[in-house]
């Protein structure tokens, strides 16, 4: 983590033109009669990288889940890549077509090999040929660095390796928009710097992303705006730098003095 | 940090050899003195029981095979009973010489008994060669359809120069063997479609696949068995006569698909949602996810309930004598009604046991190495 905090900025590659990768409207959501989203509306420009962070219980996983309609929002609206979310599951296998997400608990599929994890979706969903998805699936595995795991079960391998497989299996279906939800969380602190370092390295290939993460070495380096989230409300955004070092409303500044003390 | 490496050991001591575990720790003597000699109340526990184990044993041999009878002349079965009061009773095994063919096969006609013997041969045959894992391929299922299309040309005949035999006549063994395999091949993908449609998010569907497993688990199979025999016909119109072991055969499909549905549900329930949403994460269609992500994993998990069901269900064929279908423990039961051979039900019900025994038993060991071989991937 120190590492990547030494190092500077990753210049940004956001596209202000075209529409934006990711828009929420609105967009409010309640499990049961517990407000969980309240109004949150946002725009993720194509190649922006966004850190999300804020206390648990925020709402940002709740968030960044109904990106890709893991969780379904209420009321407003949501749009990837210019198309709405709705119920028509034609639409929804489109974006979840152009939509990676990485998990807190990897969930790899146990039953089968690291390379046949990541083929599965190239294979059956873009319908792409056997012998190319697996060519492909290495490439990202070598990008991910653990090509020698490819015929290995995910039980054999450590949380940190298990967790960059997760990313290559997301990058198979070479989304536009990849989405982490605390990738690093569940890992123990020796593994947390081979994910962030794979997921520096995604950024700098100019990936859009969103990021929920507590790694604020990680936000530094690379996100170019970070939103603090706190009772289901974006309470603030801005450049990490602003974020991190101005805080202007008393929320953040003891959601930052908390970490501060973590660490 | 200092030079000091801690990985190689330190210069000038050696290492220690790698030490044996304290002797009397393994092996039987151990084994033993842990689980049968550890205190006196134990130790008196052992002998009491090993001296009753070893007498009943013992007298069992006398009587199953060293005072048994093996075969008598012409029904003459006067030695037998004989032998029945004597001090030194023994096993009539004559019975089984005698009726072991009216057992297996039941009133099929005595001179086609080759054809009901090849069908269980057959039957045993397909039965080895899908549980190999190397055979697991998509043209088992064309295997399959052929062998039972073999199988029901074998029992009915009627073509091929084969004499015609009617249902009725059919009994034993094959009987229990069709009842079994067939009700378990349709009950099977059945289960597996109302489990599937228990978790719907479609009302209708999941509505129906409730009423169906709570309606069949609310009634015993007799019940239900009696319904397909006496009250379907009833509705039937007239001159249409569908065959009385189809009937059967419908009613054990829809018992073990309710019970074999819940066992499937199990299996859904325990994998983590995680599975799920990462299978949809990636776009895969329900059909893929199902099919590549969540059954694989589903019916590993539930592989001992589920051997423990067929197993169960592979027995309760047998309650379809109270329809008056002659099954194996049906024949075996007729075959004792004989004056002569009455008094000698011991012997049948033993070498009866025994068929069920071998089937059963090879389906729990196959589950066990199939579950050892499975879930491999969950072993470091």
């Amino acid at each position: 983590m120190s590492a990547a905090l030494a190092e500077g900025h990753i210049a940004s590659a956001v596209q202000a033109d075209g529409p934006p990768a990711i828009q929420l409207d609105k967009v409010n959501k309640w499990y049961g009669t517990m407000h969980v989203l309240r109004d949150i509306s946002l725009q993720v420009a194509t190649g922006e990288r966004v850190v999300v962070c804020g206390p648990s219980g925020s709402g940002k996983s709740t968030m960044i889940r109904c990106i890709n309609r893991l969780e379904q929002h209420q009321e407003g609206r949501i749009l990837v890549d210019g198309t709405e979310l709705t119920d028509d599951v034609r639409s929804l296998d489109a974006i979840r077509r152009e939509v990676g997400m990485v998990f807190q608990s990897f969930n790899l599929f146990p039953h089968l090999t690291i390379l046949e994890n990541c083929t599965l979706a190239p294979i059956w969903v873009r319908r792409m040929p056997k012998k190319d998805a697996e060519e492909l699936a290495m490439e990202y595995l070598r990008r991910v660095k653990i090509p020698e795991q490819a015929n290995k079960y995910p039980g054999q391998l450590s949380g940190g390796q298990q967790q960059r497989v997760a990313i290559a299996r997301a990058l198979c279906m070479k989304p536009k928009i990849m989405l982490f939800d605390e990738p690093t969380s569940a890992l123990d602190p020796e593994m947390i710097k081979e994910v962030l370092d794979t997921m520096v390295g995604l950024a700098e290939d100019g990936m859009t992303m969103v990021v929920v993460t507590h790694e604020m070495g990680f936000a530094q380096q690379v996100a170019d705006r970070v939103i603090f989230m706190d009772r289901g409300e974006v309470v603030e955004q801005g450049p990490p730098e602003q974020i991190f070092n101005r805080p202007s409303t008393d929320r953040l500044k003891l959601f930052l003095s908390q970490i501060l003390r973590g660490h | 940090m200092s030079d000091i490496s801690l990985g190689s050991s330190v210069a000038g001591v050696p290492e220690a050899a790698p030490r044996q575990p304290p002797a009397l720790t393994t092996g039987p003597a151990a084994w033993m003195r842990a689980n049968l000699f550890s205190s006196w109340l134990n130790t008196a526990v052992t002998l009491v029981m090993a001296y009753f184990i070893l007498r009943w044993a013992l007298s069992f041999i006398d009587w199953a095979f060293i005072n048994a009878i093996w075969s008598v002349p012409n029904n003459q079965t006067q030695a037998c009973r004989a032998l029945k009061g004597s001090d030194h009773p023994g096993a009539c095994w004559a019975v089984i010489t005698e009726k072991h063919r009216f057992i297996l096969f039941g009133t099929y006609p005595y001179e086609q008994h080759w054809r009901p013997a090849l069908v269980c041969v057959l039957f045993t045959a397909l039965f080895v060669v899908s549980a190999m894992r190397r055979f697991w391929r998509w043209e088992l299922a064309i295997v399959w359809a052929v062998t039972l299309t073999v199988i029901g040309v074998l029992m009915w005949g009627g073509v091929l120069g084969l004499e015609f035999v009617p249902q009725e006549r059919w009994g034993g063994l094959p009987i229990t063997l069709i009842l079994a395999t067939f009700g378990l091949a349709f009950a099977f993908p059945l289960a597996i479609m109302v489990a599937l449609g228990r978790r719907s998010s479609m009302p209708a569907i999941r509505v129906l696949c409730i009423a169906y497993v709570e309606i069949i688990r609310g009634v015993p199979l007799i019940s239900l068995l009696f319904m397909a025999s006496v009250m379907f016909p009833l509705f039937l119109p007239e001159g249409i006569n569908i065959d009385k072991l189809l009937r059967a055969q419908v009613a054990v499909i829809l018992f073990a698909g309710a019970y074999l549905a819940e066992v499937v549900r199990g299996g859904l329930q325990a994998l983590p949602k995680g599975q799920y949403e990462a299978a949809d994460a990636l776009g895969l269609s329900y059909w893929h996810k199902t099919g590549f992500i969540i059954l694989p994993q589903a019916l590993r998990l539930v592989i001992p309930p589920l051997v423990n069901t067929f197993i169960g269900f592979f027995k309760d064929t047998s309650l379809v004598l109270i329809i008056g279908i002659f099954d194996l423990l049906t024949a075996g039961k007729t075959a004792i009604v004989e004056p002569a051979w009455q008094g000698f039900g011991v012997e049948v019900y033993i070498a009866i046991s025994l068929i069920y025994f071998i089937y059963c038993f090879a389906m729990s060991r196959y589950s066990q190495n199939l579950e050892a071989e499975l879930n491999r991937h969950r072993v470091r």
